[in-house]
């Protein structure tokens, strides 16, 4: 794979310093049979420094994700080598079997194929509460 | 279908109507003692309870209905393993409407988007008892003629004491409230309760210790237990249980016009003899949580007294 450039895949750019590992671990991509790099602490104008990953196939990937860990991030899609669509994600307002409650007394901690549900309770704070028993979701 | 899991899951004009119908049941009970005739409440308790589940039940035979009851999670198929959904799914087949109490946070909302009928939450846990709110709003209304204007006391434990939570958020939308929030330093209200219903309103309040250094000030004093059941630690449990004890000695220094609340089951944080003072109010919170239980089940029927 070359890191440069990728024919038909998706490049997640823009992603904080740091961040780009509990995104390689959230999406799962360590489980994927696809190239994937990961380029960290990059310089950028519009940052000061970022991480990139770029992925060199068109997977499916949940985007509330990368809006959840990083909502500067960018997520764009190549096809035959050229730029089709980029998209600035923001902060979901919901996130479904992405995070996973630590309250031990919880529902969701015990019930059978329960969604782990977390909502955006304070968008400044970046905070996010578990839908079943209003529980803090853990820091990223 | 609608369900009520938490106070906010009414609007103010829906609590104003609830504690008008609760007012019309207190006054003339006659009018609605066939209202529910045919219908039946499931009580689904799956954590011990006595007094929420008997509420319930009266409230349900005092408007002409019935009461299927299943109490402790060993007597139920919960104990072979059935899911909170799947046990809200069947009682829909046999009941018009379900309240229950379960030990998980939670639960009653995972209840309520399986049931097809309503599903009143009589406790999840640490989280949410919307009905003992209901009750204490009922009391601070008929006891105080009003909701807002008033100094209120909350007292022990705090932190986990949900009805607490949920009395706060309930009462921050009256105008001119101020709270008293007494606790040891472990028990105190959490800063996200704090933040959203007190700071994020402009609420004042205060945060001591020290009981006797505000009672002369408040108009309701809300006395809560140390649950044993939120800990996690033995140890701490009998450390604080003692925090706070109200006594007649005590009440000398509160207003006369003063009302003592309390969620009950007390263990000993009220003596007593504070019983036989006009300004305790708990027993009346029973009696009112009664009477707002029956204008809920009337409410999340849609059903209205001839």
């Amino acid at each position: 794979m070359n890191v440069d450039s990728i024919r038909d895949g998706i490049v997640i750019d823009h992603i904080a310093p740091g961040n780009a590992m509990k995104l390689y671990d959230l999406l799962g991509l360590a489980e994927l049979d696809v190239p994937v790099a990961m380029i960290t602490n990059v310089v950028s104008a519009k940052r000061g420094r970022k991480d990139i990953i770029k992925i060199d196939a068109e997977i499916p990937v949940d985007i509330n994700v990368i809006g959840y860990v990083d909502p500067e991030a960018t997520v764009n899609i190549i096809r035959h080598g050229e730029l089709v669509e980029k998209k600035r994600i923001g902060m979901p307002e919901t996130l479904v079997n992405v995070l996973k409650c630590k309250n031990p007394r919880c529902i969701s901690c015990c019930e059978q194929e329960l969604d782990q549900i977390f909502r955006l309770a304070d968008p400044e704070k970046r905070e996010y509460r578990c839908v079943w028993c209003e529980a803090k979701a853990a820091d990223i | 279908m609608r369900s009520v899991i938490d106070v906010p899951d009414l609007t103010p004009a829906e609590l104003d109507a609830l504690m008008d119908t609760a007012e019309d049941i207190i006054a003339r009970p006659e009018k609605y003692s066939e209202t529910c005739r045919g219908k039946k409440l499931a009580t689904l308790f799956f954590e011990p309870s006595t007094r929420t589940r008997l509420s319930f039940e009266a409230a349900m035979y005092e408007l002409g209905g019935n009461v299927l009851s299943v109490t402790g999670a060993g007597t139920s198929s919960a104990a072979k393993g059935e899911s909170v959904a799947d046990t809200a799914k069947t009682v829909s087949c046999y009941a018009d409407i379900i309240a229950m109490r379960h030990p998980k946070e939670g639960a009653a909302l995972v209840a309520a988007r399986s049931a097809s009928v309503p599903v009143i939450n009589a406790g999840d846990g640490g989280h949410c008892h919307p009905t003992q709110t209901l009750a204490d709003l009922l009391t601070i209304r008929r006891e105080k003629g009003r909701l807002d204007h008033l100094t209120v006391g909350l007292c022990g434990d705090l932190k986990f004491g949900r009805t607490v939570h949920s009395l706060i958020n309930a009462m921050s939308r009256y105008e001119g409230l101020n709270f008293v929030l007494i606790s040891p330093e472990e028990l105190k209200v959490p800063s996200y309760v704090k933040n959203d219903a007190l700071k994020k309103k402009g609420i004042p309040y205060t945060q001591t210790t020290d009981l006797m250094q505000v009672i002369g000030d408040l108009d309701i004093l809300y006395m809560t237990r140390v649950q044993r059941e939120r800990f996690f630690n033995e140890e701490d449990y009998l450390r604080l249980r003692d925090s706070y004890i109200l006594t007649p000695e005590k009440l000398k220094k509160a207003r006369p016009d003063l009302s003592v609340m309390h969620p009950l089951p007390r263990v000993n944080e009220i003596s007593v003899a504070v019983d036989d003072d006009p300004r305790a109010c708990y027993f009346k919170q029973v009696l009112n949580g009664k009477y707002m239980r029956m204008a809920l089940i009337l409410m999340l029927l849609g059903l209205k007294a001839k």
